[in-house]
């Protein structure tokens, strides 16, 4: 007989073995998926996991790794914050939008006038927006106790329909013909977010995104307020008697966690994205949610799990077009990630035991 | 996965010399390889699905001697850049790139490679190595206008709007002018869904609209919901919409327009092998078999038919144009006097509705 027996403390080795455990799930599984498919596995796996790194055309590849991991990177990092004291910023997809939408605005207010200082005011403004749109279920949740899940999450289809509206309306290119979508910010140099280094895909995004993972380990391994919110998440009750004022917390995660997440919106469109159009977030805040539980809320696991993840999407396009492998497999195989990995958690608080008792 | 790196190559060497790399491509030289990257998943019904059908249009007419490969659901932006990239690299030379949205990344990538042919559809922007194509699905509104405006006893003919962009509301136009002109008591209800592919959102349009006393649906979204929705209401007509949605006939479904892409995809691949393709905006209509009206079901009138029918082949022939004269804007000017039809420009950027149509368009 197999039994489940909770551990008194969460083990720290499994903590960090689910990962890797869930991954080598995930490939065996995505292995036979692809087989049944018709495909070859090792095939399959090497085009997904081998050639955008050190195949044929690695060197493109390799920068767009940089360039596809830095916006979910960003987005985690904020969000983990949050999810260690136990607030769920579900809604980072709608920060990002509206950081994209305040950002692209302020430069685009400028135009046609060139100046070093319009790029930093556009980060500010980006970084503000999300701010602010995460501020709206922070406050609500503080002052009328409503849930931020679902504050939140609602707000992204509100930010959507924002988003629609300036593409349509108030950003829209006034010399596109009347077609949907702003000025396109690659040609407009003092609001280019370009490569920093040409051809290394290190945009200020990424660089952010790097600055962000440090300071958010320093916050969370160095500093009081981290303590605080870890020991939130873990103990609210011992949090209360610590001192730690739970507004202040709810405050503070879900501003940081829309910040970055505005920043990440500005960053993007700004740079790769390059204008604001209809559809033109592509679900980097929800992907972000499962970055940062791949990551352990842990800031150097976020890292790691967004170039992974980075790294499925990019190899799962290079499959899709060389073996013919469907988008939906790609998916699938991408929600097999997460799936083991919340499965195999269950070893990092509980223990396996054989046999034991059988008398009921 | 425990095997290193040497015998993991070795074990897949066999299998990878039948996988197509772009080294292997330019060893079958004579093999033209064309892209083709969508927005939706191929299995959409709709937009997607009917560009896939093009695709497999080229593979059937051209066997061996082309290769296609295709990404799904790529998202407009940076991820269309990364795909047409890597398709480029991969030895593509033809590439159609199916959205709106991929109108900047197409120019972008196509910079680098000006070897590499790109057809962007539905876009503006053309380079040296770049073409447009795009299908003048107004021409088969009119034809649904006129079938709409006949069909109609509540006199309210609904219309499912995308997203108000000029392809849109082109539509909208040319089915209220024709609708109007077979029974002048016609009015349009409007909904904007801000989709183009969206069940729940289309049915829920489309529950609206007929609350609202429209007994005709038109629809620019792709799924088969508002068709569902009008079923069930009971005496509710419907088009099918980029594809023929032929599981709804004869009734609600009593015609539709079909995106029919094939012949193009296999003049612009027939091209770049003979060597003979050039940058061209192309806008091809019901004439040039782009734009395809399905079946006229017999849940509508004989003579109605015979009407639809007639006007189909008019704009075929390129003996009347659904933009003619004497039309006005919505605000009461003047637009094309009597017998003048409209030039492309303003109809490639139309951004007014005419006289008639309540309501406006959403900014």
């Amino acid at each position: 007989m197999l039994r489940l027996e909770k551990r008194r403390q969460p083990s720290r080795g499994w903590a960090w073995a689910t990962p890797l455990l869930a991954v080598l799930a995930t490939l065996v599984f995505g292995g036979l998926l692809f087989a049944a498919l018709g495909k070859d596995p090792l095939v399959a796996l090497q085009t997904i996991f081998y050639d955008p790194l050190l195949g044929e055309h690695a060197f493109f590849y390799r920068p767009q790794l940089l360039v596809k991991a830095a916006p979910l990177i960003l987005i985690a990092t904020g969000l983990s914050l949050g999810f260690r004291a136990g607030i769920w910023n579900i809604g980072a997809e709608g920060q990002y939008i509206i950081g994209a939408i305040c950002g692209a605005g302020c430069g685009l207010a400028f135009y046609p006038m060139e100046g070093w200082f319009i790029f930093p005011l556009m980060v500010i403004c980006g970084a503000l927006g999300g701010f602010l749109w995460a501020m709206i279920p922070a406050l609500l949740k503080v002052r009328f106790g409503t849930n931020e899940i679902l504050v939140s999450l609602m707000l992204v289809y509100v930010a959507e329909q924002l988003l629609a509206s300036v593409s349509l309306g108030l950003l829209k290119n006034p010399q596109g013909f009347g077609f949907p979508g702003s000025r396109n910010l690659q040609q407009y140099d003092s609001a280019h977010n370009a490569e920093i280094f040409a051809g290394t895909g290190m945009h200020w995004g990424v660089a952010t995104a790097l600055i962000a993972v440090i300071f958010g380990y320093i916050l969370l391994n160095r500093h009081l307020l981290g303590f605080h919110i870890r020991l939130t998440g873990e103990a609210p009750r011992a949090a209360r008697f610590a001192g730690v004022i739970p507004a202040r917390l709810v405050v503070f995660c879900l501003g940081v966690g829309g910040a970055l997440a505005g920043l990440a919106g500005l960053f993007e469109v700004s740079g790769p994205a390059g204008q604001v159009s209809i559809d033109f977030n592509a679900g980097y805040g929800f992907t972000a949610i499962i970055v940062a539980f791949l990551g352990r809320l842990h800031p150097v696991g976020i890292l790691l799990a967004g170039l992974l993840m980075a790294l499925t999407y990019i190899g799962g396009e290079i499959a899709q077009s060389t073996l013919g492998l469907p988008a939906a497999a790609i998916q699938v195989f991408q929600g097999m990630l997460l799936f083991f990995l919340l499965a195999v958690d269950v070893l990092t608080n509980y223990r396996l035991r054989f046999g034991g008792r059988v008398k009921a | 996965m425990k095997m290193n790196k040497r015998s993991f190559l070795a074990g897949t060497a066999a299998t990878l010399a039948l996988v197509a790399s772009g080294a292997m491509a330019a060893s079958h030289a004579e093999k033209l390889k064309v892209g083709f990257v969508y927005v939706g998943p191929i299995g959409d019904g709709g937009w997607t699905h009917e560009h896939d059908k093009g695709r497999q249009a080229v593979e059937a007419e051209f066997g061996d001697a082309v290769e296609t490969v295709f990404v799904e659901s790529v998202p407009e932006g940076p991820d269309a850049e990364r795909v047409m990239t890597q398709m480029a690299l991969g030895g593509a030379k033809l590439i159609f790139t199916t959205s709106f949205g991929y109108m900047d990344p197409t120019i972008n990538v196509a910079k680098k490679f000006p070897d590499v042919k790109f057809e962007h559809a539905t876009g503006y922007k053309t380079a040296p190595n770049v073409g447009t194509y795009s299908a003048r699905f107004y021409e088969g509104r009119a034809v649904q206008g006129t079938i709409a405006g006949r069909l109609t006893k509540s006199n309210v003919v609904g219309y499912i709007g995308s997203y108000p962009i000029p392809e849109v509301i082109r539509g909208i136009n040319s089915a209220y002018i024709h609708a109007k002109k077979v029974n002048p008591d016609v009015t349009f209800k409007i909904v904007w869904a801000f989709t183009w592919f969206d069940p729940a959102k289309e049915a829920d349009a489309a529950k609206v609209l007929i609350e609202q006393g429209a007994d005709v649906i038109l629809q620019h979204t792709d799924s088969t919901a508002p068709q569902a929705a009008a079923e069930a209401a009971g005496n509710v007509y419907t088009f099918g919409q980029a594809s023929d949605m032929a599981e709804f006939a004869p009734k609600p479904r009593v015609s539709s327009i079909i995106d029919n892409w094939g012949p193009y995809y296999i003049k612009q691949t027939k091209a770049v092998m003979d060597g003979t393709w050039v940058s061209e905006m192309t806008w091809d209509g019901i004439g040039a078999g782009m734009v395809g009206i399905g079946e006229i079901t017999d849940a509508v009138p004989a003579d109605v038919k015979a009407e639809a029918l007639a006007l189909k082949d008019s704009i075929a022939s390129g003996a009347y144009h659904p933009f003619t004269g004497p039309l006005k804007k919505q605000d009461g000017s003047d637009w094309l006097a009597a017998g003048e039809t409209a030039d492309d420009g303003t109809l490639a950027g139309m951004n007014f509705y005419v006289e008639g149509i309540e309501g406006s368009i959403p900014q």
